[in-house]
């Protein structure tokens, strides 16, 4: 029996490479030379079928060569014919090393993940009673089987922990060193194939066949093996077919519209002119702004199982998020302590520190951190103090000394201890209560030797900044609903404070369905983010299901998307990402089009100037000659699309600002300067071809 | 050019807009199948006419069974057009003792009324019955209006809709669009067309001794009541040659003023009507000013372009600084102008000048206008429901631009919708610069042509623009009248007009069957100023990018020719 363990830090350093194949090297030597030679095999016109825009291209320089070899093999002047069809050629490679070098990126990280691949031996339990375990190959482990899996040993496929707790390594998978722990029962047990035990041992009852897992599934989507077009892929990929149809009619019929105007044209200008007006520029760069927007998104450390979550994500009008770990710190936190009739407020918070010095709880600390910071109370736990640990029969907890007992705990297992009627409590008491429990805060009795001397106000903390997040998101169009389990007042305190625009309190999990259903039904986009297994019904049915890793399996399963860091938070990220491979897509649409009036401009006077020497006037750039006009806006049209390659891949930046002004904005740069550009290009290549010698400077 | 003309232009167009909003209101209502003051008198008329028809104005259909019942009408309409023009002579109310139409004269006809073109082929003063005027002409500018009009209340209805199927019933609408808005403004409007000179009569025609002499049978028809529904359905067909710049279809200022404005009012008032029933008032009002401005812009151009001294007065050195060929000296330039922005932006037609006969620059915004779609404001209906098609694509490319699936009126535009708006979009330069480049190089094709050159070209172009969006008015200068122009100008109306709605129809199918969507602040805003922009920039755009290549070997070349002629500017 062995087990190849692979050494501690090592999967950590493969994710990490993962990432920064993806963030930092781009555009390293090895990348873009490695994006150039699949660029030349992309040039197989198998293989861009689902690019029309590409693929005429590729045709119309395929006859364009064909022309130069003729006009070489009849010892015509050729050179012109030669320049355009090697612009044409160069105009296809450039639109395939753009989906090159966004592929690339994803093949890097997918190598990097590869390394952590399990080639592990497993300890299949083949008799339950017995304990009696056989080695298996991993890559030979079905779902259903149960593992051992002790200390040193490396997970051999994804799993739910049947039995026993363990801490996990799991940086292969997340990047993140720390190990987490996971057990049998709740919404800890799910392991992943790959990560490392690192302390005591689990038995794991195996959920995914080989070649599925979620190190598999991970490759898969980082390679963009499965990359199948997003919805608003089609509809863009539609419009661009439909606008070189388009063009092919305006090129085509200029055949005959020419030879009536006295000017036989040369297919060969016809074919330069239907590739500069065809949508090239968009065309070449849809794919890769769309593996980049998958890439944008595995950069924040989330990983999404299809393209199509990742846009709908864009188009989310509602957002579900968990109170707890989301919008507050989880944890309830100590405001003040207010004493009863008749107690020194000093008193009643020194006893109330007191009473908590043995507490570690989050809620305990931060009523030392509230007497340290209020009176300066620096105590430590007393020598001869004995710790009494909270239990669900007494519902309190605290400290007793030879000479003291504190107590603090739920206000009626305090009045119990004290020997109170709850609702015969002093007046003061229980105005305090009812306020702080109006507030959305949790009251807590406080008792010194069997009295009662205050009661402490712990307080759910909104995080800071969450509410200028919550603004930004409505200028976006978003809806944020909070989910809790607190009650109605609760709930709405903590609603206002954190500026959300609903809220579901006491919600269970079906309520959670109930409310995606309805907001769905209304024809919203919804998402949200879940850990436990009650959540997986809600993750399926919302559009963007948002699992944490640290999750269970079903949860993981139901989410179209897993977030390595589990961080809730990231929902607004992924929100972003989303909006920003659609707005990339349309101000480069809009780019791509709004090109064409110079196109225009440059060609047509230049190949109708010889019949009818008025068009002339069009000229309104100066190009030189004919031919270096031509040649000007094949080169154009070319050399632009690597020109926006790093937009592309980098995104066009998104901006909370409301979609009218964003609009204003986009159209602004991309409208505008998509007319603009193209003629002071244009003209600026042309002169340089003239200057080079590339065309005549006389017509 | 004085201030005149352009308070002319600003007047014509603002009375327009202010004859337009009520009127769409009204129409909503009949759109819904709301009450409205004309009940008492049309709602029995209304039911007799279902209960004869066996129509249950209540039984919705599908786009599917909308777009076969009303291609069905169509074809029946056909049908009928071609047999009575083709054999009007066996037909009674024939004074004029015609004989029946050439099979390609009928068919191109019989299309050209259905469509809603009402392209002329023929001389109607040598070729058409008293009979055929009246019974197959006149009453198909109603139908295919009608028609028209119920297509665009079809689309309204499904971006009202949330997760429907029903568009409505095509044979209530139709009988509802003819009852309570085709008649009863027609028949008022026939009135005081008669009362400010237009002849009405069943005469055919009356003896008259010019002065010099000679006698001549003047020809008359009952031209007021075809005049008014020309206008006011967007048909355009006149009933003499000459069109609207004949006396009597148009004898005065006051009818030219009320024949404008007859041709935009319904086109207008539908986008209104669209506002109301698509609970989208403002969007609506967006689409409007679209139209205006670029309405506003071509009126502008032509009426620049025609005040400018043409080439033959300049040779002459008699400069009157306006080009009067080919103009009515009743109606001036900025009439001309105005009256050439409205009837080609409106896919009206009619002319109250000879097009072929303004500048180049005047002719090539009167073709621009037409190839932009028909849509400014467009035929009755069609043009609303053009234009909708203009904003879907505007919106699913800007839209993408601010980070989302791209929404009009609380609908996504997805994958399908894009489908059916670029095969649609596809039509027009497929038939236009399609027929175009073929006729230009058959010689045959050509002997059809005055003019050589880039105004030949011109000529050419224009005919199958205008057939193809169903316009109607003629450059004149090609004599169409002839198997090849006429079949083939046929096809392209039956393109222009049917394969264009089926693509709509089917949008408004799938429009309707998607859940109607609240704006958020994310939702891109298809209302205000950046809006109005954007779609014009699309428009024009998108129109240029087509036909600026024909364009700049036709009125563009000949525009720079005249400037070298009258002084090398």
């Amino acid at each position: 029996m062995t087990i190849t363990a692979i050494e501690p830090g090592s999967p950590g350093d493969n994710a990490r490479k993962a990432k920064s194949a993806i963030s930092g090297t781009t555009f390293s030597p090895a990348v873009l030379g490695r994006a150039l030679w699949e660029a030349f095999k992309k040039l197989d016109p198998r293989r861009l079928t689902g690019n029309p825009v590409i693929l005429a291209t590729e045709v119309v320089a395929a006859l364009a060569t064909l022309s130069a070899g003729v006009a070489i093999a009849q010892g015509q002047p050729s050179g012109f014919a030669i320049q355009i069809a090697a612009w044409l050629w160069a105009t296809v490679l450039f639109a395939n090393f753009a989906e090159s070098v966004a592929e690339g990126r994803g093949k890097a990280a997918a190598n990097a993940l590869r390394a952590s691949r399990v080639t592990t031996k497993a300890k299949v339990i083949v008799d339950p009673k017995t304990g009696t375990v056989v080695p298996t190959p991993a890559h030979e482990l079905f779902a259903g089987a149960i593992v051992l899996v002790e200390a040193g040993d490396v997970i051999p496929s994804d799993g739910e922990i049947v039995e026993g707790v363990a801490s996990v390594n799991e940086a292969a998978i997340t990047g993140e060193s720390a190990p987490v722990i996971r057990e049998a029962g709740g919404d800890r047990s799910a392991v992943t194939g790959g990560t490392t035990v690192v302390s005591d041992w689990i038995k794991v009852r195996i959920t995914a066949d080989p070649g599925s897992t979620f190190l598999d599934r991970m490759i898969a989507m980082v390679e963009g093996a499965d990359r199948r077009k997003t919805p608003n892929e089609i509809a863009l990929a539609v419009l661009l077919a439909g606008l070189t149809l388009v063009f092919l009619i305006a090129v085509v019929t200029l055949l005959g519209l020419g030879k009536y105007s006295g000017e036989q044209l040369d297919p060969l200008v016809l074919g330069a002119l239907f590739v500069c007006l065809i949508p090239t520029t968009i065309g070449g760069l849809l794919s890769a702004i769309g593996i980049a927007g998958m890439d944008r998104l595995l950069k924040v450390n989330v990983l999404a199982t299809s393209g199509r979550a990742v846009e709908a994500s864009g188009d989310v009008d509602t957002l579900l998020l968990d109170k707890t770990g989301t919008i507050t710190y989880g944890n309830r936190l100590a405001v003040e302590v207010v004493p009863a009739p008749g107690v020194p407020a000093d008193k009643a918070l020194w006893a109330a520190l007191m009473a908590s010095l043995a507490d570690e709880t989050p809620e305990g600390r931060s009523i030392i951190e509230l007497a340290r910071e209020k009176n300066g109370l620096t105590e430590t736990l007393p020598a001869d103090g004995k710790a009494v640990a909270f239990s669900a029969t007494t519902r309190m907890s605290g400290l007793d000394t030879p000479t003291f007992s504190w107590r603090k705990g739920a206000v009626d297992s305090i009045c119990k201890h004290v020997g109170l009627d709850p609702k015969a409590l002093p007046a003061e008491v229980a105005s305090a209560i009812d306020r702080i429990a109006r507030a959305g805060g949790t009251p807590l009795a406080v008792a010194e030797n069997g009295k009662l001397v205050g009661v402490i106000h712990l307080k759910d903390v909104v995080k800071p900044g969450v509410k200028e997040r919550f603004a930004d998101l409505r200028r976006m169009g978003l809806r944020t609903i909070m989910i809790t389990g607190d009650n109605p007042v609760t709930a709405a305190t903590i609603a206002s404070e954190a500026g959300v625009d609903d809220f579901l309190a006491e919600a269970t999990p079906e309520d959670k369905l109930r409310l995606i259903r309805a907001e769905q039904a209304k024809g919203r986009l919804v998402a949200m983010c879940g850990d436990g297994s009650n959540d997986a019904p809600a993750l399926a049915q919302a559009d963007v299901g948002v699992a944490m890793q640290t999750g269970t399996q079903a949860a993981r399963e139901a989410g179209n998307m897993v977030d390595l860091d589990s961080d809730p938070t990231k929902l607004i990220e992924i929100v972003e990402v989303g909006k920003q491979m659609l707005i990339t897509r349309g101000s480069l649409t809009t780019f791509s089009i709004a090109n064409d009036v110079a196109k225009y401009f440059a060609i047509i006077p230049a190949i109708f100037v010889g019949a009818l020497p008025a068009l002339g006037a069009l000229n309104i750039m100066g190009l030189h000659s004919p031919q270096s006009a031509i040649l000007s806006a094949v080169i154009f049209n070319a050399l632009v699309i690597v020109a926006l390659i790093p937009l592309a891949l980098k995104g066009v930046k998104y901006r909370p600002i409301g979609a009218g002004k964003l609009l204003s904005r986009n159209l602004t740069i991309y409208g505008l300067g998509g007319l603009v550009v193209p003629f002071v290009g244009i003209w600026a290549i042309d002169w340089l071809v003239v200057l080079v010698g590339l065309a005549p400077s006389h017509p | 050019m004085d201030w005149r003309g352009w308070a002319e232009i600003a007047f014509t167009i603002g009375l327009s807009l202010a004859i337009a909003w009520p009127l769409g209101l009204y129409l909503a209502q009949v759109w819904t199948g709301g009450r409205t003051w004309l009940d008492p008198v049309l709602k029995p008329v209304e039911r007799v006419s279902y209960f004869a028809f066996g129509i249950d104005p209540k039984k919705g259909q599908s786009w599917f069974g909308y777009t076969v019942a009303m291609l069905a009408f169509s074809a029946a309409s056909f049908v009928v057009l071609y047999l009575i023009l083709r054999f009007q002579d066996l037909l009674p109310l024939n004074p004029q003792k015609f004989a029946g139409m050439s099979p390609d004269l009928a068919f191109n006809t019989a299309v050209s009324f259905v469509t809603n073109t009402n392209w002329q082929s023929y001389t109607p003063e040598q070729a058409a019955s008293t009979f055929s005027q009246m019974a197959g002409l006149t009453s198909h500018n109603f139908l295919s209006a009608a028609a028209g009009i119920a297509m665009a209340a079809a689309v309204a209805r499904a971006f009202a809709a949330n997760r429907a199927t029903d568009l409505g019933n095509f044979w209530a609408d139709l009988t509802r669009i003819s009852l309570y808005v085709l008649l009863p403004i027609s028949i008022v409007g026939a009135l005081v067309l008669v009362w400010l000179g237009v002849p009405q009569t069943l005469l055919g025609h009356v003896d008259a001794t010019g002065l010099e002499g000679a006698k001549q049978a003047i020809p008359l028809y009952p031209t007021a009541s075809q005049e008014i529904i020309k206008q006011l359905g967007t048909n355009g067909g006149g009933i003499f040659n000459a069109n609207s710049a004949h006396p009597f279809e148009n004898p005065n200022a006051i009818t030219n003023l009320i024949e404008m404005i007859a041709m935009n009012a319904l086109s207008l008032a539908c986008v209104f009507a669209f506002g109301k029933v698509a609970f989208a008032g403002k969007d609506a009002r967006a689409l409007i000013a679209v139209m205006t401005i670029l309405v506003a812009a071509a009126a502008s151009t032509v009426y620049a372009a025609e005040t400018q001294t043409p080439p033959a007065q300049h040779a002459a050195h008699v400069a009157t600084g306006v080009n009067m060929e080919g103009k009515e000296v009743r109606f001036g330039a900025a009439s001309t102008a105005t009256w050439v922005a409205f009837t080609t932006g409106a896919s009206d037609g009619g002319v109250n000048a000879t097009h072929d006969s303004l500048m180049p620059l005047g002719g090539g915004m009167a073709m621009f206008m037409i190839q932009l779609g028909e849509i400014l404001p467009g035929g009755v209906g069609s043009g609303l429901y053009g234009m909708v098609v203009m904003a879907l694509l505007a919106v699913f490319v800007a839209g993408l631009m601010v980070g989302r699936t791209p929404e009009y009126l609380g609908k996504k535009v997805e994958a399908r919708e894009i489908r059916f708006a670029m095969l649609a979009v596809l039509i027009l330069p497929l038939a236009i610069l399609g027929f175009s480049a073929v006729a230009v190089v058959l010689p045959d094709a050509l002997k059809a042509l005055a003019n050589p050159g880039p105004h030949g070209l011109s000529e050419v172009l224009y005919a199958y623009s205008s057939a193809a969006g169903n316009n109607g008015s003629a450059f004149a200068g090609l004599s169409a009248n002839v198997p090849y122009w006429n079949s083939t100008l046929g096809i392209a109306m039956l393109l222009g007009r049917f394969a264009y709605v089926v693509p709509v129809l089917a949008i408004a199918g799938s429009l309707a069957a998607k859940p109607k969507l609240e704006p958020s602040a994310g939702t891109l805003p298809t209302h205000g100023p950046l809006f109005v922009g954007l779609l014009i920039g699309v428009i024009l755009i998108l129109g240029g990018l087509q036909y600026f290549p024909a364009l700049a070997l036709g009125p563009i070349v000949e525009h720079f020719q005249v400037l070298h002629a009258v002084g090398g500017r």
